[in-house]
């Protein structure tokens, strides 16, 4: 992976001593709270319901074992021993002082590490599939490129104060895991004519006004990436509103304008910049790739007979080859997910000794390296077949092992009403319930591949859009609801869930998802996963069963009161 | 009253602005003597008449003015103020750009409104070159560390025209 040069550390070491003298002005009364705001937040830093929340970027998903060990320490130094890996590659701990932060900032720069950008009206962490250098359908590897535009947006001096936030994914696989329809600029990588370069869309996003993003160039040679953002980017702060936060993204632009005229005067301010000294050099390419090449892998690994007979002779780890292991571009390699979907744990937390377990696996079996993924599991890339049961044996002691990778229990769920101060109610609660209803894992198993995606308001912090079932908590009245979706999904077909319709109390939720499933049991002919049964089926078998003679949502609620 | 820094330096503002009180028009207020900083759209309806009288002409952009309007005349003017309503609006850092990168402007550029210290450094670097200081903020401890909290920047900017990879050992 990428090692920072004398100035790539140079520029993080800056960043922290900055931060100090901001948080000392500050405390002085030399800086407001308002005058502060911004500058905590481009640090990572909210203000939340119980402790400041801090967020850290994982630039592109990846880690190394001396980075995850620095996030064990400062989690067990300065929080209380655990963290929480997000939907967009970061990882946020719940209870720090803010006094502590720079001390936080200075140890994470020990190691390469920083909170640069991951919050605040500005260009935030470049975010791209977890599986990137290693999968099987990669046309181009996106880590260069994700890297020289982490390095662009970093303190870029015009765009720190965007109308709103603004998220750029890549992705360079025939199957997008990254998301990429739904990003504020998404880019898929690939090859034309001979020629590397980006398809590129607009103007996606989820949030409050979920929309799908619009291609506003079809191929884009890689060379001019940055300064066709440069031109996207300019347009946008112009342009974009900012009389209303809720109407401040992007994607907002883009639909007022169409993305006809959009695109006509992104490609009027790139005719003044293309060609400029901001195009990429082969020179710029080649020294990023480099960082990026192949490990040592074994030769003779392909067709290991102890693999072969572990497989054979162990159902509960033939289970979890089968669910939390993945193609790999070598043979006799895989790439493992470590799920962090432990029944009964929030989802995507980790504790401090779990993360250094985990590095002790990426050094002992996948050359010192990990990734985290969207959906908030951890990724060991490169991982020999004839090591996965010795692996598989230390995962499952230390609850990194449940093979529900891809199934109904591995739930992508944001902090919710527990810790989030935006949230209109508890996600968390929702997901262990549903966890705890579907806890054996022969029907798991049966019942198949299933997305169930949890939000705790509809900032969708969870992609409850995409989710096949998005399950989103609403406020009526000062109580909690559930408002569930059907159909969603990610990928090349990305599209938005319908509502099922009025939403649901709390402790309905089990119940609903369990009469959503039976529908799918009782439909599904052979082979056909969830989503394929809802294409062929329609909402309308799901609607009737789940409100089938019952109140529900406000008039159960009304009922309550009555009793 | 706003503290102006320029050239790394405390000064003092030999420039008057007008500001158009209730009733008047860009059409009919009275344009003072001197050396006045006159809003875009006085500018825009008054041209002829200002450059007539002979002396150095400022002019102030908000954020949503049509600055393409202002290209042909960038050799006109000895200053350009631009105004930054809130300092969270960033708009005033692609004015900035523009009118260096694009129109060739080189008189001062001026950062006015909410200007505060932890932004400096972005707007030296898109091309601002004079800083009115909002009213109660450090001047003195801005000049010392607010312009350089980094030694190097990645991007193409005004003041950094070649990007750091193109220039990277």
């Amino acid at each position: 992976m990428y090692k920072y040069d004398a100035i790539d550390r140079q520029l993080i070491a800056q960043r922290v001593e900055q931060f100090r003298d901001q948080v000392r002005r500050w405390k002085a009364g030399e800086l407001s709270d308002d005058e502060f705001r911004p500058l905590r937040l481009q640090n990572g830093l909210y203000v939340q319901r119980h402790a400041p929340m801090f967020r850290i970027a994982v630039p592109y998903a990846m880690l190394n074992t001396a980075q995850l060990r620095k996030l064990a320490h400062v989690a067990r130094q300065y929080d209380r021993g655990y963290g929480h890996f997000t939907t967009r590659h970061n990882l946020q701990l719940n209870w720090p002082k803010i006094e502590d932060v720079p001390d936080i900032l200075a140890e994470l720069a020990d190691v390469e590490m920083h909170a640069i950008q991951t919050s605040g009206n500005c260009l935030r962490n470049i975010t791209t599939d977890q599986f990137a250098g290693v999968a099987a359908d990669e046309v181009i590897d996106p880590r260069p490129l994700a890297e020289i535009l982490r390095q662009w947006t970093t303190f870029h001096p015009e765009f720190a104060f965007l109308p709103r936030k603004f998220k750029i994914a890549i992705s360079g696989t025939r199957e997008d895991r990254a998301v990429t329809w739904f990003h504020d600029i998404g880019l898929h990588l690939q090859q034309q004519g001979g020629e590397t370069g980006f398809r590129v869309l607009v103007g996606g996003g989820l949030g409050r006004t979920p929309i799908r993003g619009q291609v506003v160039r079809e191929f884009l040679p890689w060379q001019h990436i940055l300064t066709y953002c440069e031109a996207i980017l300019r347009v946008y702060n112009r342009a974009g509103r900012r009389d209303n936060a809720y109407k401040a993204r992007i994607k907002i632009l883009v639909q007022a304008l169409g993305v006809e005229e959009f695109s006509k005067q992104v490609e009027a301010e790139w005719a003044h910049l293309k060609d400029g000294p901001a195009t990429l050099t082969q020179a710029e390419f080649d020294r990023v790739a480099a960082h990026f090449t192949a490990p040592a892998y074994n030769a003779a690994a392909a067709d290991d007979a102890g693999f072969r007979q572990h497989l054979a002779d162990n159902t509960a780890f033939a289970r979890w080859v089968e669910r939390c292991t993945h193609p790999h571009r070598v043979a006799g390699y895989r790439a493992v997910t470590l799920s962090l979907k432990q029944h009964g744990v929030a989802p995507g937390d980790i504790t401090s000794e779990q993360m250094e377990t985990v590095a002790d696996l990426a050094d002992h079996f996948s050359f010192g390296e990990l990734r985290i993924s969207h959906e908030q599991n951890i990724i060991l890339a490169d991982v020999q077949e004839a090591h996965l049961y010795t692996l598989w044996l230390t995962a499952k002691g230390a609850g990194l092992a449940t093979p529900n990778v891809g199934l109904l229990t591995s739930i992508i769920c944001c902090p919710g009403g527990d810790f989030c101060d935006l949230a209109n109610a508890k996600s968390i609660p929702i997901a262990n319930a549903i966890q705890a209803r579907f806890d054996d894992l022969d029907y798991l198993f049966d019942i198949g591949e299933i997305d169930l995606n949890i939000s705790g308001c509809m900032n969708a912090c969870g992609h409850h859009h995409v989710g096949h079932i998005g399950v989103l908590g609403v406020d009526k009245n000062d109580a909690e609801f559930y408002q569930v979706t059907l159909g969603g999904r990610q990928g090349n077909e990305a599209r938005l869930g319908k509502v099922i319709g009025p939403s649901f109390a709390a402790d309905e939720m089990p119940d609903v998802v369990d009469k959503i499933i039976k529908v799918y049991i009782d439909n599904r002919h052979e082979d056909e996963r969830f989503l394929d049964t809802f294409d062929r089926i329609g909402i309308d078998p799901f609607k009737n069963r789940v409100y089938e003679g019952r109140a529900h949502g406000k008039a159960k609620a009304a009922e309550k009161e009555a009793a | 009253m706003a503290q102006l820094i320029k050239n790394q330096a405390i000064a003092l503002d030999p420039w008057t602005s007008l500001a158009l009180a209730d009733g008047e028009t860009p059409e009919t207020v009275a344009l003072p003597v001197g050396q006045v900083i006159f809003p875009f759209a006085v500018w825009q309806s008054r041209r002829a008449e200002i450059l007539a009288r002979g002396t150095p002409v400022g002019v102030l952009l908000e954020p949503a003015d049509p600055i393409e309007d202002l290209a042909a005349d960038v050799d006109q003017l000895a200053l350009i103020a631009v105004n930054f309503p809130k300092f969270v609006d960033g708009r005033g850092y692609s004015i900035a750009s523009l009118l260096r990168q694009r129109y060739g402007y080189s008189g001062e550029l001026r950062a006015v409104g909410d200007v505060l210290h932890d932004q400096l450094f972005f707007m030296q670097r898109v091309g601002f070159d004079a800083f009115a200081l909002k009213d109660g903020k450090d001047a003195e401890y801005a000049l010392k560390t607010a312009f350089a909290p980094f030694s190097e920047t990645y991007q193409v900017s005004t003041s950094q025209p070649q990007p750091f990879f193109r220039r990277r050992a």
